[in-house]
């Protein structure tokens, strides 16, 4: 990896951090106001965010705009059809997500911040993800 | 100017900011936007390499493994350094029906009836932390993507399985809200 890449992402890394903390996205108790809808806050930042998403995607995809190095941008479709996997994949998920108060990215920035024993769910996060690699063969996908 | 990075940031600030980070992404290095891959780079990294699924060479995540890496110095600079002193200002029936589930501590990002190490030595401590990271890091394997991965950068690629995987999160999010945290907190 090129020095001028690393600072790169991590700058970006550090600004995604700074705003999930500033919006407090990282809040247990915003997830759980988010689930109880009792609040705009979570469903404005994710909306938002993917309509600026979708506006951006449209126009690159429309204008065939090439990436830094010149290579055309490529989006990997995923594949509808293992729709199980995304349910109940999902839905484990959700079930992490509101008892946590936090997805991956948070764990990571309130770490970060000083809260030392959100190390416990990041190394439970990663054996979960172990154990699903181990038993993959068997899930219905 | 500088109080504007003690203060929260209100929605329509911090949902743009996160948008863009698909196209820059995108155009910089062709890289598609989701965090929860950095756990199987983790694991592909670590592991002896006897299971397929983490048979492939990690350093092609390495971007994204820096990119996370800034997210805990993000996460330092917005939650300590430029710390807001003052609690969340949460709907007021987030709040009463949290207190009924037993919740006092209001003050942080986090109760701290829940996340502390003291706390972890209850069986309510393991259940929500090291239970609640296995969850996400199966879970989300699983599906193939995180609220960043699926809810943000699938949608804004208007993915059908992105909106079942998000349909899914709400299935357990409010199935956990509604009858497990009554249960277990």
């Amino acid at each position: 990896m090129k020095f001028s890449d690393f600072i790169l992402y991590l700058t970006w890394g550090i600004i995604f951090g700074f705003v999930l903390m500033k919006s407090e996205v990282v809040s247990w108790f915003r997830i759980q106001e988010m689930f109880r809808f009792d609040d705009i806050h979570m469903y404005g930042i994710i909306g938002l965010a993917v309509l600026v998403g979708v506006i951006s995607i449209q126009i690159i995809k429309r204008t065939g705009a090439k990436d830094r190095t010149g290579t055309p941008i490529s989006i990997e479709d995923k594949d509808p059809t293992q729709y199980k996997r995304y349910l109940i994949g999902g839905s484990l998920f959700g079930l992490g997500w509101a008892l946590l108060g936090a997805c991956p990215a948070p764990m990571f920035a309130l770490l970060g911040s000083g809260l030392t024993v959100m190390i416990v769910p990041i190394i439970t996060a990663i054996l979960g993800t172990y154990l699903y690699g181990v038993l993959r063969d068997r899930l219905p996908h | 100017m500088l109080d504007l990075l003690y203060q929260p940031w209100p929605w329509y600030v911090a949902g743009p900011i996160i948008g863009i980070m698909i196209p820059l992404l995108l155009i910089v290095g062709n890289k598609a936007f989701g965090i929860s891959s950095n756990f199987r780079h983790i694991c592909a990294a670590c592991t002896p390499a006897n299971v397929k699924f983490f048979q492939y060479d990690w350093k092609t995540g390495l971007w994204n493994l820096v990119l996370l890496l800034g997210v805990v110095i993000g996460g330092f600079l917005g939650g300590w350094v430029f710390a807001n002193p003052e609690p969340i200002d949460l709907s007021e029936s987030t709040v009463s029906s949290l207190q009924e589930l037993g919740i006092q501590d209001f003050t942080g990002f986090v109760p701290a009836d829940l996340f502390s190490w003291e706390v972890l030595a209850s069986p309510t401590g393991i259940i929500v932390l090291a239970i609640g990271g296995f969850l996400v890091g199966f879970g989300t394997r699983y599906a193939g993507g995180c609220t960043s991965g699926h809810a943000i950068s699938g949608l804004s690629n208007l993915q059908l399985a992105s909106l079942i995987a998000v349909i899914g999160f709400f299935i357990g999010g409010l199935l956990m809200t509604y009858v497990l945290l009554p249960i277990i907190l």
